[in-house]
C-alpha cells in the first residue's frame, strides 16, 4: 500500500514540476489558477478572514442590503452572506474532493483491472460502468441519496458513485492502449508480475490524464454538491454550503436576492476556473487525445 | 440489415431494465428502518401490523417481493403513494405530459440552435465571434442549471415581468425553463458539432473538393455536414437522458408540475412508492434514448450495423 502511495507520488511530482508550471504560463492560466489557489487558501484559513461568526443570528438585521458592514448583505436571520460563502467554500470544496478522490481510487482499481485482465472480468465492469455512464449523474446521486437518506457523507458518496464510470472508463482505455507498447511486452518477457506491471509500468504512465479528468470531475462534483444541497438532500442547517444557503434563499427570493446570487456566482466562477485551469493543463501535458479518446 | 440490428439492439434492452429495476426495487429495501413503519398507523396493535406485513406481502422471500412488484408494474400497477395516498400510475400519468412537452422543446432548442451555433463558431474567420463562441460554451456547460433558472425568474419573471414566475399556464410559462435547459444543451451540441466539423475538414477528401473548385458552401453542406452529424446525433441520443436530469432541477425551481418535481417532493416526504415509479420511468426514458441514438447512428453508418450484428 505505502509502495503504491509512493508510486502515486513519484509520478505526481514529475507532472508536476513542468506542466503545472506550464499551465500557469498563459495569461487565462495564471488568473483561472491564481482563483483556484486563492480560493482554496480562503477555505483552509476561513476562521481567521471571516468578517462575523457564520451562523450568529440577529433577526433585527435580517434581509439586509449589501453594504457596510454586511459586504455582502444578511440573509432571512440576519446571518452574514459573506462569512457564510466562505465557510461554504470548505463544504463545497472538502465533498467535492473527498468524493472524486473515493472516485478515482475505485475508478482507477476497476478500470486497471478490467483493461490488464480483460475477459469476462472486462465485460461485467464495462457493462455496469457503460450503464451508469448513459444516466445523469443528478440522477444517479438521487438514487444512491434515496437509498442512504440525505446529509453531507451520503452526498459524497453519490458525488462519488456518479463519476466513477468516468474514471473506470478513462483508466481502462490507457492500460489498453499501453498494454500494446514494445516495453511493457519486453517487461513482460522479462517475467515480471502482473502486480509489478501494473504498479511500476501502467499505472505511472496512465496517471496523467486520470488526475486531469479527476480535477475537472471537482467542477462537476461542486455543481452537483450545490444541486443537491439547492435540493435540500446535501447539507443540513446549520452547515453553510454553497448550494444550501441559494435553497434556503429561494423563499425570499424577491426580498433579498443577494442571499442567492452570490454564493451562485462563487459556484459558477470556480467551475469555469477548474475548466480553465483544467484546459490549460491538458493542453501542457499535450493528451488531448488520451482523453478524447476513452 | 438494419431491421436486424434494431431487433438485436432491442434485446440488450432485456438484462439492463432487468438490471436497474432490481437496484430501484431494493432502495426501499436498504433503507434504515423497516418499510412497515412508515405505513402503521399510531396506535395500532402487533396484530395490526402483521396483517399489514401480509397485506404487502413482506414476509416473503426477496425475490417472491420483486417478482410481485415488477409483475404488477408491467400491469400498470405502480403500488399507492403513501403520503399522497392516490395511485402512483395516476400521478405519474399526470405529470408525465408536461415533462414530455418540456423535454421536447427543450431538445428540439438544443439541437438546432446548437448545430447552428457550433456550424458558425466552426466556420467564422472573426476572431471576435470565435472568442464569445469560447465563452459562451464554457459557460453554458459549467453553469449550475437552478441558479440560471433562478437568475432567470430575478431578471425576466420579476425585474421586466415578461413571463410568469413559476407554474405550467399557458405557453409563455414554458419560456424561462426551456431556456434554461436549453443553455446547457446549446452549450454541449455547440461544442460537439465545432469539434466534429474541425476534425472532418483535416481529411483528405476535403482539400480535393478544394482542389475540384467548389465553392465552401457546398463543401460545408454536401460534404462536411453529413460526416460531423454522426457524433452530434450521438451526443443528442445521450442528450435525451441530460434532458431529463436538468428538467428534475428546472422543473423544481420553476414549481412546474412533471416527474422532476414529483420525485424531489416525493424523496423529501420519503414516498417511497413514488420514488421508484419517478425512477423508472425516468431511467425507461433514459435507456430508449440511447436505444434511439445507436439506431441513428447505426443508420447514418453502415459499418456500426455490421460490426455489431
Amino acid at each position: 500500500m505505502t509502495s503504491n502511495i509512493g508510486t502515486v507520488a513519484r509520478a505526481m511530482t514529475g507532472f508536476g514540476n513542468s506542466a503545472i508550471g506550464s499551465a500557469f504560463g498563459s495569461w487565462l492560466g495564471k488568473i483561472a489558477g491564481g482563483f483556484l489557489v486563492l480560493l482554496v487558501l480562503t477555505a483552509i484559513f476561513a476562521p481567521w478572514i471571516t468578517p462575523f461568526d457564520y451562523a450568529a443570528q440577529n433577526l433585527m438585521n435580517s434581509n439586509a442590503a449589501p453594504g457596510w458592514p454586511h459586504l455582502l448583505g444578511t440573509d432571512q436571520f440576519g446571518r452574514d452572506v459573506l462569512s457564510r460563502v466562505i465557510y461554504g467554500a470548505r463544504t463545497s470544496l472538502s465533498v467535492s474532493a473527498t468524493a472524486i478522490a473515493i472516485s478515482i481510487s475505485v475508478g482507477m482499481t476497476l478500470g486497471a483491472a478490467a483493461g490488464y485482465f480483460g475477459g469476462f472480468f472486462e465485460r461485467a465492469v464495462m457493462t455496469v460502468v457503460d450503464l451508469t455512464w448513459s444516466f445523469p449523474d443528478i440522477l444517479i446521486a438521487l438514487i444512491f441519496v434515496a437509498t442512504i437518506g440525505p446529509g453531507l457523507t451520503s452526498t459524497t458518496f453519490a458525488i462519488a458513485i456518479a463519476y466513477l464510470a468516468q474514471f473506470t472508463r478513462l483508466t481502462r482505455a490507457q492500460i489498453v492502449r499501453l498494454k500494446r507498447e514494445t516495453f511493457i511486452e519486453a517487461t513482460i518477457n522479462l517475467g515480471a508480475k502482473p502486480r509489478h506491471i501494473l504498479q511500476y509500468h501502467l499505472l505511472p504512465n496512465a496517471i496523467a490524464p486520470v488526475i486531469v479528468v479527476g480535477m475537472l470531475a471537482i467542477g462537476d462534483g461542486i455543481v452537483l454538491e450545490a444541486t443537491l444541497g439547492f435540493f435540500g438532500l446535501g447539507a443540513q442547517p446549520p452547515t453553510p454550503s454553497w448550494g444550501a444557503m441559494m435553497s434556503s434563499g429561494t423563499a425570499q427570493l424577491f426580498l433579498s436576492p443577494w442571499v442567492i446570487i452570490f454564493p451562485g456566482v462563487v459556484v459558477a466562477v470556480t467551475v469555469v476556473a477548474v475548466n480553465l485551469f483544467g484546459d490549460e493543463l491538458i493542453r501542457a501535458l499535450n493528451i488531448r487525445d488520451r482523453i478524447r479518446g476513452a | 440489415m438494419l431491421l436486424r440490428y434494431i431487433f438485436y439492439r432491442s434485446l440488450m434492452l432485456i438484462p439492463v431494465s432487468i438490471s436497474i429495476s432490481v437496484v430501484i426495487f431494493l432502495i426501499v429495501h436498504l433503507l434504515p428502518g423497516d418499510p412497515i413503519d412508515n405505513l402503521i398507523r399510531v396506535g395500532s396493535s402487533p396484530d395490526d401490523r402483521l396483517a399489514l406485513i401480509t397485506k404487502y406481502g413482506l414476509d416473503q422471500p426477496l425475490f417472491v417481493q420483486y417478482y410481485r412488484w415488477i409483475s404488477a408494474m408491467f400491469q400498470g400497477d405502480f403500488g399507492e403513494a403513501i403520503v399522497l395516498r392516490r395511485p402512483v400510475a395516476d400521478l405519474i400519468s399526470q405529470n408525465l405530459p408536461y415533462s414530455l412537452t418540456l423535454g421536447g422543446l427543450a431538445f428540439a432548442f438544443s439541437s438546432i440552435v446548437g448545430i447552428i451555433l457550433g456550424t458558425i463558431s466552426a466556420t467564422t474567420r472573426s476572431a471576435i465571434v470565435k472568442q464569445f463562441m469560447r465563452g459562451f460554451i464554457l459557460l453554458g456547460s459549467t453553469v449550475p442549471g437552478f441558479w440560471l433558472a433562478l437568475l432567470m425568474i430575478l431578471f425576466f419573471a420579476v425585474q421586466l415581468q415578461w413571463f410568469p414566475v413559476s407554474g405550467a399556464k399557458g405557453w409563455d410559462s414554458l419560456v424561462l425553463p426551456v431556456l434554461t435547459i436549453g443553455f446547457g444543451g446549446v452549450a454541449l451540441v455547440a461544442r460537439v458539432t465545432r469539434v466534429a466539423l474541425l476534425d472532418v475538414r483535416r481529411e483528405d477528401f476535403v482539400t480535393l473538393l478544394h482542389a475540384k473548385g467548389l465553392s465552401m458552401r457546398t463543401i460545408l453542406v454536401r460534404h462536411l455536414m453529413p460526416h460531423a452529424m454522426l457524433p452530434v446525433v450521438t451526443i443528442l441520443a445521450l442528450r435525451i437522458g441530460w434532458i431529463l436530469g436538468g428538467a428534475v432541477t428546472v422543473e423544481f425551481v420553476f414549481g412546474r408540475p412533471g416527474l422532476g418535481l414529483l420525485l424531489i417532493r416525493a424523496l423529501g416526504q420519503r414516498d417511497y412508492p413514488v420514488v421508484q415509479g419517478c425512477l423508472l420511468m425516468l431511467a425507461l426514458a433514459v435507456m430508449l434514448g440511447t436505444l434511439i441514438g445507436d439506431v441513428a447512428q447505426a443508420a447514418m453508418d453502415p459499418r456500426i450495423r455490421e460490426e455489431k450484428t
